[in-house]
Formats: C-alpha cells, sequence, structure tokens
C-alpha cells in the first residue's frame, strides 16, 4: 500500500508510527503546517511549553522516567538555539530525544531569511546526529532512523530539521518496517573471554565494589533486576553515581550510597581501598574521580561500557568489556554460575566489616535545629511522609540536587531524573511537566533550589494549563547555595553575587498562576506543609525557607583524591587527621 | 562557619587542573576514515577534532566509491598513545562513520602527497632549479620566461626536501594536497 501525503502529515503519521503519545512544543512561522497537521487528529497530545528549552527538557523527563524516546517540536532560529541547552544536556546524560525543528523553505536557505539559523550546523555538536531533509520523500524513512539512532547503542539526542516547503509538498509515504535502517548498529554482546577474566578476578578479589552508572538505568529495567541478581548473590557492595541512583535499591544491604564529589564516606572509602573496581555503565566523571593519579591506586580496574570511547578515557582499565550492560550481566551470571557460584568469603567479610567501621562515621549527620529548617531535614521529612508512594524525583541543580541524591531513597530505575553531565539550571521544573505526562497518576516532585527554578518559572503556565498536578519543592535559601559554599570553602568569603535580591513572593506567584502557593519556614510546622502539598490535587510552589549558610557534606576538594574526603562541622578536621585517611 | 582546611593559595580551586596518568610521547599517526558521502559529514570530522582539542597534521577528503556514496577522509595527527585511541573511539562514534583505521598502526602503507610549486628567477638559479626538479622526477606544467610551476608527487617528507632546495632558488608559492594512504596488500583496510 502507498500513500501519497504532505511532508507535515508524514511528520505526524511517522510519530504514530514510533509509538509516540506526547509532543512537547511551541508553535512558529516554520512550523505552521505540522502544527495544523497536530491539530486535526487525537492520537498524539502537543503540550505547549512557555520556552522551548523547557520543551526539551520535558522530553528528557519524559524520555527518563519512560525509558522511550521523547519528543520536542520547535520552530526555525530562535526556538532551535533555544533548543541548543536541552540538546546539550541530553547528550552528556545520553538520554533519548528528538527535537523537530521547522527551517526557512528550502530556496531560501542561506539568504538570511527572517528567523533562519543554521540549526543543523549549531546543533551538530550537542547531538548524537542531526538531518536536514530537503526531499520530502526522504522525510518519514529519516524520522524512522532518527528514532533508531536516538535509542540504540548508547542513547542520545538527534535532531530532524525540516524546511518549511518540506512540510507542504507531497511524497510517498515510508512506513517503519520499510525505512532503511542505516549502517548504525552498535555492539551490544561482551567479549566472553574479557567477561571470564572478570568473573575469575570476581572470584578471588579480596575487596571488590560496583560502581555503576546511568548505562544501567539506559539498558532498561531488565538490567537493574541482573545487577540485583548479581550484587545479592556475590555479596559484593554497590555504590553508584548520581545518574545510576534507583538501579540498585537504596533499601538494598549491599547499598552504600552514592559515590563522589558529594558522595558518602563509606562509598567513598570503598572505591579508594577497593582491590576490583566494577565500572558497570559509568564514564569516570570529574565529579567521581577526584585527582586522577590517586583513584583508587591499589585495583584492578573493569569497565563494561556500550561506547567504545568511554574505555580509556580518562582512567586506565584492565578488563574493557565494549557492550550493553544488560547483555554483558546476562552472560556474567551465566559464566559466574556456571563456574561454581565462587567468591572470596574470608576476604569480603573482612572488607565489610572495614566498610561497617565507616558507616560508623555516620557522614550524613548534621547539626539539628528546632527554630530553622535545616535543608536536610526537609529532604528527611519529605522522603518520610512519600516513602512508599508512587513517586517520581526530578531536581535542579545545586545544593538541593546533592542533599536530595544523599537524603531520598530510590528504589527502582527511572524514578530519578537530574542534570548531571551538563548541570544545568532550570532543568527540573519543566523535566517534572514532561515526566508527570508520561505518568499522569503518580506523585512527581521537583526538589529545587529557588535560583534555578527560576530559570524556568514561566513553565507554571504549562502546569497550570494542563492540569499537571507537580509538586515543587523549594529549598529556599535566598543564595546561589553551591556558589556561595565554594567562596567561602575556596574564595576568602568573598561572596560575589551569589545573594538574589528581590525574590519573588512564591506564594502569590503560584496564585497569579493559578496554582496553590506554601510557605513553610518552622521547623514544626513543616510535616503538615507537606502533607497538605501531597493533598493538594494540582500543582504546588512550596517555598521552603531553610537555613541560609548550610553547606553539603561531605565533600572531596577539588584536585583530592577519595580519602581526603571533608565531613560536616566539627568532623573535617578529623576526617583528614584521623586514621581513616590513610586507610587503602 | 568554615569547617575546612584548605591551603592558602593552593591552586586546587578547580576540578579541571587535573591530568590523567598516560604516557606524554607524542606520535604521528595517519588514519583513514570511510564515511558517508552526505553534507556535512566532513564537519562531523573536523568538529570533533577542534571541540575535543585533537590536531589536525593535514586533512584529504574525497568521494571514492559514487555508488556508495562513500567518501574517504585521510587525517594525519598527533597526540600521545591515550589520544590517537580517543581519536579513533570517537571517530568510531559518529553515525555517518563507516570504518576508521590507523594505518600507521596496522602494518605497512603507502602515502602520497601531490605538491604544485612556483619557482621564480632567471640565469644560473633558474637553471639549478630545473636540474634539481628533474633529480626529484617533479615535472612543469607551467612556464614563463622568468617562472616554473613544477609539480611533485611522493611522501610529505620527499616534498618537503624539494621545498627546502628551491626556497634559496626562487619559491614564492607552495600548494599541497595533503596525504592520501592505503595499507600495502591485499587487505581491505
Amino acid at each position: 500500500m502507498t500513500r501519497q501525503m504532505t511532508g507535515a502529515k508524514m511528520l505526524v503519521q511517522a510519530l504514530k508510527d514510533q509509538g509516540v503519545d506526547t509532543v512537547f512544543g511551541y508553535p512558529g512561522g516554520a512550523v505552521l503546517p505540522i502544527y495544523d497537521e497536530i491539530f486535526q487528529q487525537n492520537d498524539i497530545q502537543h503540550v505547549l511549553v512557555r520556552h522551548e528549552q523547557a520543551a526539551v527538557h520535558a522530553a528528557e523527563g519524559y524520555a527518563r522516567s519512560t525509558g522511550r524516546v521523547g519528543v520536542a517540536l520547535v520552530t526555525s532560529g530562535p526556538g532551535a538555539t533555544n533548543a541548543v541547552t536541552g540538546l546539550t544536556d541530553a547528550l552528556m546524560d545520553s538520554i533519548p530525544i528528538i527535537v523537530l525543528s521547522g527551517q526557512v523553505p528550502t530556496f531560501m536557505i542561506g539568504s538570511d531569511a527572517f528567523q533562519e539559523a543554521d540549526t543543523v550546523g549549531i546543533t551538530r555538536p550537542c547531538t548524537k546526529h542531526n538531518w536536514l531533509v530537503k526531499d520530502t520523500a526522504k522525510l518519514s524513512s529519516v524520522i524512522h532512523q532518527a528514532f533508531h539512532v536516538a535509542s540504540s547503542g548508547r542513547p542520545g539526542p538527534v535532531l530532524v530539521d525540516i524546511p518549511k516547503d518540506v512540510q507542504f509538498a507531497s511524497a510517498e509515504y515510508t512506513p517503519k518496517p520499510k525505512a532503511p535502517v542505516g549502517h548504525y548498529q552498535p555492539q551490544v554482546k561482551g567479549d566472553m573471554e574479557t567477561i571470564t577474566a572478570l568473573v575469575e578476578a570476581i572470584e578471588t578479589a579480596e575487596r571488590p565494589v560496583f560502581y555503576t552508572g546511568g548505562g544501567v538505568i539506559n539498558s532498561g529495567p531488565g538490567a537493574s533486576q541482573l545487577l540485583r541478581e548479581l550484587v545479592e548473590a556475590t555479596g559484593i557492595p554497590i555504590t553508584s553515581t548520581l545518574m545510576g541512583l534507583g538501579a540498585y535499591p537504596a533499601s538494598g544491604k549491599n547499598w552504600l550510597g552514592m559515590l563522589g564529589m558529594h558522595g558518602l564516606y563509606e562509598a567513598n572509602m570503598a572505591m579508594h581501598g577497593c582491590d576490583l573496581l566494577i565500572n558497570i555503565g559509568a564514564r569516570f566523571d570529574d565529579r567521581i574521580t577526584g585527582r586522577l593519579d590517586a583513584f583508587s591506586p591499589n585495583s584492578k580496574k573493569a569497565h563494561i561500557d556500550i561506547d567504545p570511547s568511554s574505555i580509556n578515557k580518562v582512567i586506565k582499565t584492565d578488563l574493557p568489556i565494549v557492550g550493553d550492560v544488560g547483555h554483558v550481566l546476562e552472560d556474567m551470571l551465566r559464566v559466574w554460575k556456571a563456574r561454581g557460584r565462587k567468591v572470596n568469603r574470608e576476604g569480603l567479610a573482612t572488607w565489610w566489616r572495614r566498610i561497617d567501621e565507616w558507616r560508623t562515621v555516620k557522614c550524613l549527620t548534621y547539626k539539628t535545629s528546632d527554630t530553622v529548617i535545616k535543608p536536610q531535614y526537609a529532604l528527611e521529612r519529605l522522603e518520610a511522609l512519600t516513602k512508599g508512594m508512587d513517586r517520581y524525583i526530578t531536581t535542579e541543580v545545586g545544593q538541593h540536587q546533592m542533599w536530595a541524591a544523599q537524603f531520598l531513597g530510590f528504589e527502582d530505575p527511572n524514578r530519578w531524573m537530574t542534570s548531571g553531565g551538563l548541570g544545568t539550571m532550570g532543568y527540573g521544573f519543566p523535566s517534572s511537566i514532561g515526566v508527570q505526562m508520561a505518568h499522569p497518576d503518580s506523585l512527581v516532585i521537583n526538589v529545587a533550589g529557588e535560583a534555578s527554578w527560576l530559570m524556568n518559572m514561566q513553565e507554571m503556565g504549562t502546569a497550570v494549563q494542563y492540569r499537571l498536578p507537580v509538586k515543587q519543592f523549594i529549598l529556599n535559601n535566598e543564595r546561589l547555595g553551591m556558589v556561595r559554599q565554594w567562596q567561602q570553602l575556596l574564595h576568602g568569603e568573598r561572596y560575589s553575587s551569589s545573594w538574589s535580591e528581590a525574590l519573588p513572593d512564591f506564594v502569590k506567584l503560584a496564585e497569579a498562576f493559578g496554582a496553590k502557593g506554601i510557605l513553610c519556614k518552622n521547623p514544626g510546622d513543616l510535616d503538615d506543609a507537606i502533607m497538605e502539598m501531597l493533598n493538594h490535587d494540582g500543582p504546588v510552589i512550596f517555598d521552603c525557607l531553610v537555613e541560609k549558610h548550610e553547606n553539603c557534606f561531605p565533600m572531596i576538594p577539588s584536585g583530592e583524591p577519595h580519602n581526603k574526603m571533608l565531613l560536616g562541622d566539627a568532623k573535617a578536621t578529623n576526617a583528614i587527621a584521623g586514621k581513616g585517611a590513610v586507610l587503602v | 562557619m568554615s569547617p575546612l582546611q584548605i591551603k592558602k593559595g593552593s591552586n586546587k580551586h578547580s576540578a579541571y587542573n587535573l591530568r590523567p596518568t598516560f604516557s606524554d610521547v607524542q606520535e604521528a599517526h595517519t588514519i583513514t576514515v570511510l564515511v558517508e558521502n552526505e553534507p556535512g559529514v566532513l564537519a562531523r570530522v573536523i568538529g570533533l577534532f577542534s571541540g575535543r582539542g585533537y590536531n589536525i597534521d593535514s586533512l584529504t577528503v574525497a568521494e571514492v566509491d559514487h555508488q556508495g556514496h562513500l567518501s574517504r577522509i585521510t587525517i594525519v595527527t598527533t597526540g600521545t598513545p591515550q589520544v590517537i585511541e580517543q581519536i579513533k573511539a570517537q571517530l568510531g562514534r559518529i553515525v555517518s562513520v563507516r570504518e576508521v583505521h590507523d594505518l600507521t598502526a596496522e602494518g605497512a602503507s603507502v602515502e602520497r602527497e601531490l605538491a604544485l610549486m612556483k619557482v621564480t628567477g632567471s640565469g644560473e638559479k633558474r637553471v639549478e632549479a630545473l636540474r634539481l626538479a628533474d633529480i626529484f622526477r617533479a615535472n612543469v606544467v607551467d612556464s614563463t620566461l622568468e617562472s616554473f610551476i613544477f609539480q611533485l608527487t611522493g611522501a610529505p617528507d620527499k616534498i618537503d626536501a624539494f621545498a627546502d632546495l628551491m626556497r634559496p632558488l626562487g619559491l614564492i608559492q607552495v600548494a599541497r594536497t595533503g596525504v592520501a594512504a592505503l595499507a600495502r596488500g591485499q587487505g581491505q583496510s
């Protein structure tokens, strides 16, 4: 069956064939034919955002919380340039999204036409791949290929730039099964010899540790299940990057907590002291490694990654395994079982005793207060009052993000959406909108700082228009908290431009948009206020006034190794001078 | 309430001064990349080099398979062994890239470059230039009473040597194509 249709109709048809149910976007001159087609159908819901950056972050939230490809639609010129931050964010965190951009008609390209920008040129370094489609006959197969590229191998953002005349012209539609997939077919099976060598290393290691990352989440729920099985069966301790939280449950007995710059003491000390480091789907980011020449100095290092360029990029690997985490874990488990399920029980027992000693440091302890809400306390209460609920968390970027990672527990993958690699302030709110669209009946909370939140506050309009009950839990310290912390610790307490003057009244702001606002400043009122937020059926801005000068600990100062961690307040001195610091 | 003991004046204010612990020996490698010949593919390859701070010493590109829409890009680059490995892995990530081969690492190869050199002068110098051109098997492809354009092919060091000899004899312009290279033997890499 051949079908002739316009490019605009073809695009909408291709999205339907790919199973797309939601598109986040903003109309403009160069995408009007596409919006006309969207108007005339009911299978795909279009969500009108208030800024194109938010469309892309919403698509990211949708993708991270479902494992499916998120879709954003923007117009040419400024629409496309506004999408650049979101594309870069998705590239750094390996999130599969497709941005569809309008372009001026092909015969006007290069003439500095109204709202013309070299979109494929601008987005080439911030997409996994992009296309400028100049021929309607090729449009549908490019869209199908775009989905394939975005979601296979190491996932990432792609962009398809579609000139307006291509949207108007008619051609034959190529359905999904007939579309050429192209030559992009990344390797998913790991090398069996190296996998066997890794299993052998696991059998004899005295102090092994799993260091897992976003690759486990991206590999799908099956990979998380296999990881859990492997961890339980071997009894090896496990830590995770910010991106990997939820792959292994926070309540699991082998869980050490997050590692890295603001990771837990026991997790970082285990990384420093281990003799076998098994990296599963993480990339030795600088927030994780600290000083490279002192990173995990006495360990054999294994690295499982679907992207060959991640291996040996910053840390030399002894056992490199290129492949999809799920496939490799499956093979690892099979080989390990076939060889008799061996581990070094004696070594592991000693290793766990040492880890338990590190745990007694209780590195997340903070000074409590009866008069002012500590941000850590606010998150502890949020965790306690939402535990067991069908809950999704997004965050902005800064201190609140690190505290959320430390104090909230994630039991399942795809429940935690945060900007890790790019560190995009303004990510959390639009992302929460994307998550809520994908999970209309779930509880979606954006843990935010007031400064980050203001960067995309216009999205209140979107939340109210689509009746999305997203909870904006703002830890308001009236400061750019993380910037202030670094200025205090590293720049002689000169607080250059890290203080926000003239903050809005967030309750009135909520009301101005037709939403609910809650202000809370007393620790005694916090539980009731959080319950009021949870019980309200609609978007809420929760303005939680917290301690203004709280610092986020533990912290590995930049340029220091894992065992030079700073703990909160009085403990900081002890952590450096004490016996714990010289452990290997 | 500053509990931290960070030394004043230390330059550890940033995580970006971290240096990996790899060998720092610089090596020149010739890398050949087979790519799908589509708009922007050269920009993807060049953008990778500039964006990640890799060197390009020479670059050539042309379509080599019209039916298959394939082009061959030959890049001569310099870097530490770890950087060379990264370059190859990063090139392999580009969706339009079909094959990446390191001719320097994968065995013997043939490297050739074509150069055009304009030499002006008269009298003894002009005669000497012509005599040296003959030794280097350079062809005269244009001539006036006061100038020659020589065409020379060969490995890059042969072209360097010829240019060095021509310089005192009136060399005023050079155009070089950059290196084209193939592995020796029957293999297709």
